[in-house]
């Protein structure tokens, strides 16, 4: 693997977990030890004003050590070059911390030997990829928004994991994900165009490119509106965004636990069109077959014809709530719960067109910007809409509107009775720091709250 | 470790770069949190590498390696170049960087008490003994964290910059959280994000956590009962220090980012209202409004001795008398606009290139008090501790949520409420302060969590912030 020929900076992460795990019975032969190794290339083209202003990239590599005495737990983290002495240190400053500090009462020891699903979302010539590549992907896009001001970003990235415990658990996995994501602009309006795969090759920056463009000037000069509640088509990034909330706010099992959660299990929360599932094995969605824990992930229901059916679990809630862990540990620790990385919303078999159609009197919303959650309990969330909104009468759009600021409930927006249409472009969606992807498609809503206009 | 660097620079050069920096950082970080009583959470890192930037022709390029052997400073030196040389196929106007002399120089943050010497037992006992607390005074969920950095960088150019630097920087917080039927209640101290300096433990102390759990505990509790924020479309609005800092960071920081103004954030954190052509005229506030950009506040988050591209720190107007005067700039984007570097170019780690990022962009006081501002109030409400933020992507249109409210009336402090919320238009806003608090409430926030580019990078910044009146506010907007 290499970011345009670069050499590989941890060409065999299991070997290295190993040599970990080995050095770590040496010096504590008693202790729990777990290992996660990564290796990699991410790289990152980004452009404004029409040119490339920014472009980086980086060798990845990264050691997490997590050591357990009796109880006493530690984590330990290296970016750095992992050299024996190296590893020695942190080997050692892991035990040295782990024996100090009080005792997790709550520590569900480290995971047992399991396998993961036999499913690999990655592309070797994404992996390859030159700064050329996606320099040129940014130049076709700039091309084709002919003459609008353009801005955005092409990154590709590609990991090698490993995952290795004294209790015997081995598991390794690799990915890769691309993303070509971009905006024109008129004086007036901007519009978004964007794509994300596994293969940096699945992206065409003059498609991308034409569709913003052409949008953009769709939505140019755009007229007030009055905020209030509207029938809305929300696009598969803001569909991407409630997801997000959803799972972070609600089908997280340590917040369905505190109490801080809207979920029921086993009762009808959402409308019959919805049905999410958390599946690393479809072949649409990106990332690695199991977890910061070391459990293996699984095609979960979630939520099934509107029946909220599965809270997503690490091994600490799970131990907690006597379930399994569902593979949803995140690397940066403990602190929110669950890491949510595969949600696939299933979608339907209306184009944009018919789901346009179908409202009387509504909103075409492309983005959200900038949404933050006002309660965890019921979902209400604030933002604003941005890149496109357009008012549609009678099944037509008529015109484009001033972007709005919205204060709405999540988990009401999708209540039974409240999905009107799902449409049949799911797309992959990749988190802001591209290191998830939502696969969503467009929903038909039968009422959003605007609750402001947002111009100055 | 500036041979290594140096070693970087050189490579970057003979690759074909006319301009070439390095910076070679290591970087150790901790975070230790309790929930309920539990330690759940202790978390070590340690990164060490380099990160090398090129200017090619007119493009810069990038690259970082975590490893600090010199052939892999010269590699990433070389790709660096490389990297830069692919962005002429997108070329935009060439990267010029603003003239200034080469520091050379090495700067410590100021540090009484070392972090790293404070024992781990010490800093769990504190958690757990404040999460314990909250417990037993009406918290369901009590949540309390430390964090601590200490970095060190070596940073060297073709231009002949060569500083190190060394900055400690650590803090804590904790929050109340209370389950009711319908809604969740929480209250923070010090604030919804702790309080973060460039100082030793000897913050943290300070902050006095355990005399304060009972009663952020007591107030979380208190707020499931209390009346909601009432809703109206006008009233005056009295922000305490901790939700000014928000207010400042949202409204004013970012809008004064060069890179957003420029254009070169457009696609993701988006642009700025701020229009070039009236800086220096064009009135962003009332009279009382005075906001500097100072990296030299000694123990503020954003503090440092020279930022990531080697500008020494230095204090930047922004705002004087209410009348927009200053950005927030680094040497590629101040050049643009035909000024010198506002030394606010930093970097999250060795792998991520330098930006333009805040400093301490913080009010400067004025002569009232908060218990002023209520005397002087018939009718408004008093809200503090940020709970939600959001911003359009001009940083205009802003709708903030706190976690507690009081009712003002006839001068006194009335009822407690829930929920409380505010929203308005920046400048409009700003010109509607007509009272600010004096240089004993000044408070020096810190930030630890600011999101910025992409890649996606956290800043640490400073807020220097007094409590302020509003009047004519819209309040109690809610779902």
């Amino acid at each position: 693997m290499s970011a345009g020929g670069a050499g590989p900076i941890t060409a065999d992460p299991m070997a290295l977990a190993g040599r970990v795990l080995e050095l770590a019975r040496t010096r504590e032969p008693g202790a729990e030890v777990e290992v996660l190794a990564r290796g990699g290339v991410e790289a990152l083209t980004r452009f404004a004003n029409g040119a490339i202003h920014q472009n980086v990239a980086e060798d990845v590599g990264h050691l997490l050590v997590r050591v357990a005495l009796d109880g006493r737990t530690a984590r330990y983290t290296l970016d750095g070059q992992p050299d024996d002495d190296a590893i020695r240190t942190l080997v050692d400053r892991a035990i040295d911390a782990a024996r100090v500090r009080p005792v997790d009462p709550d520590w569900p020891g480290i995971a047992p030997p399991a396998a993961a699903p036999d499913v690999e979302h990655w592309d070797e010539a994404t992996a390859d990829a030159a700064p050329a590549e996606r320099a040129r992907r940014v130049a076709d896009f700039v091309r084709a928004a002919a003459g609008l001001d353009s801005a955005g970003y092409c990154s590709s990235r590609a990991h090698v994991v490993a995952y290795a415990n004294t209790r015997g658990q081995r598991l390794r996995g690799r990915s890769t994900l691309a993303v070509l994501d971009g905006i024109a602009r008129t004086s007036t309006s901007d519009a978004s165009a964007r794509g994300a795969s596994a293969a940096l090759a699945d992206l065409d920056g003059a498609t991308l490119g034409e569709r913003a463009a052409r949008q953009a000037r769709e939505a140019a000069d755009p007229a007030d509106i009055e905020p209030g509640a509207y029938e809305v088509v929300l696009g598969p990034s803001c569909v991407a965004d409630i997801i997000d909330f959803l799972y972070r706010y609600g089908f997280n099992a340590r917040a369905v636990e505190e109490g801080r959660s809207f979920v029921q299990l086993g009762r009808q929360q959402f409308d019959a069109a919805i049905t999410l599932l958390d599946d690393v094995t479809d072949p649409g969605t990106v990332g690695l077959p199991f977890d910061a824990d070391g459990s293996p992930k699984r095609t979960l229901w979630v939520v099934d014809g509107g029946v909220t059916s599965n809270v997503l679990h690490t091994r600490r809630t799970a131990a907690m709530a006597g379930a399994e862990s569902t593979g949803h540990a995140p690397e940066t620790g403990e602190d929110w719960g669950i890491l949510a990385v595969n949600p696939v919303l299933a979608g339907g078999d209306r184009t944009t067109e018919e789901l346009i159609a179908g409202m009387a009197r509504g909103l075409l919303v492309t983005d959200f910007h900038y949404t933050r959650i006002l309660d965890p309990r019921t979902e209400v969330v604030t933002g604003l809409t941005r890149n496109g909104v357009w008012l549609v009468q009678d099944g037509r759009v008529t015109g484009p509107v001033r972007n709005l600021r919205f204060t709405q409930s999540y988990v009401a927006a999708l209540a039974p009775g409240s999905v009107l249409g799902v449409g049949r472009d799911r797309s992959l969606v990749a988190s802001a720091d591209d290191a998830t992807g939502s696969l969503v498609p467009s929903l038909h809503l039968r009422t959003w709250n605007f609750s402001g206009g947002a111009r100055g | 470790m500036f041979d290594i660097a140096t070693a970087a620079v050189e490579s970057a050069l003979a690759a074909g770069a006319r301009y070439a920096d390095a910076r070679v950082m290591e970087q150790r970080s901790e975070t230790m949190a309790a929930r309920n009583g539990v330690v759940d959470t202790l978390d070590r890192g340690e990164r060490a590498g380099v990160g090398v930037r090129a200017l090619v022709g007119g493009s810069w390029g990038f690259y970082a390696v975590p490893d600090l052997s010199p052939a892999s400073a010269r590699s990433a030196g070389m790709r660096a170049a490389e990297v830069a040389r692919a962005s002429a196929v997108a070329r935009g106007a060439p990267i010029e960087l603003a003239p200034g002399p080469p520091s050379v120089g090495s700067w410590s943050s100021e540090c009484r008490e070392d972090p790293w010497d404070v024992s781990l037992a010490e800093k769990g006992d504190l958690l757990v003994g404040v999460t314990t607390t909250m417990l037993g005074h009406g918290a369901d969920i009590a949540e309390a964290r430390e964090r601590v950095w200490d970095t060190r960088t070596w940073l060297v150019s073709s231009e002949g910059h060569r500083v190190d630097q060394h900055i400690r920087e650590c803090g804590a917080a904790m929050n109340a959280t209370a389950v009711g039927e319908n809604e969740t209640q929480r209250r923070s101290y010090p604030g919804i994000r702790g309080q973060y300096g460039t100082r030793g433990w000897e913050l943290v102390r300070e902050l006095d956590l355990p005399g304060n759990a009972a009663r952020i505990a007591e107030e979380a509790r208190a707020l499931l009962t209390a009346a909601p924020c009432p809703a109206r479309d006008a009233t005056d609005l009295i922000l305490g220090s901790e939700q000014m800092a928000l207010q400042i960071h949202e409204s004013v920081g970012h809008a004064v980012e060069l890179d957003r103004i420029l254009g070169w954030e457009a696609a993701f954190a988006g642009t700025s209202w701020l229009d070039l052509s009236q800086l220096g005229s064009m009135r962003f506030g009332s009279d009382l409004m005075n906001v500097t950009a100072d990296a030299t506040l000694p123990g503020a988050l954003g503090s440092f001795g020279y930022d990531d591209e080697g500008t020494a720190a230095h204090p930047v107007d922004i705002v004087r008398s209410g009348i927009w005067v200053g950005v927030l700039s680094g040497r590629d984007s101040a050049t643009r606009i035909g000024q010198a570097s506002g030394g606010a170019m930093r970097a999250d780690g060795f792998d991520r290139i330098p930006m333009v990022r805040m400093t301490n962009v913080g009010l400067l006081p004025g002569d009232d008090s908060l218990e002023a501002m209520v005397a002087a109030t018939d009718e408004g409400i008093l809200m503090d501790t940020n709970r939600s933020w959001s911003i359009d992507d001009r940083r205009l249109n802003f709708q903030f949520g706190c976690e507690i409210g009081w009712e003002i009336r006839n001068g006194r402090r009335g009822a407690m409420l829930r929920n409380p919320t505010y929203t308005g238009i920046g400048p409009r806003f700003w010109s509607s302060m007509d009272m600010l608090g004096n240089r004993s409430e000044w408070t020096f926030w810190g930030t630890p969590n600011c999101g910025k580019g992409q890649p996606q990078q956290v800043g640490h910044t400073g807020h220097p912030a007094v409590p302020a009146r509003f009047r004519g506010v819209r309040v109690g907007v809610r779902g």
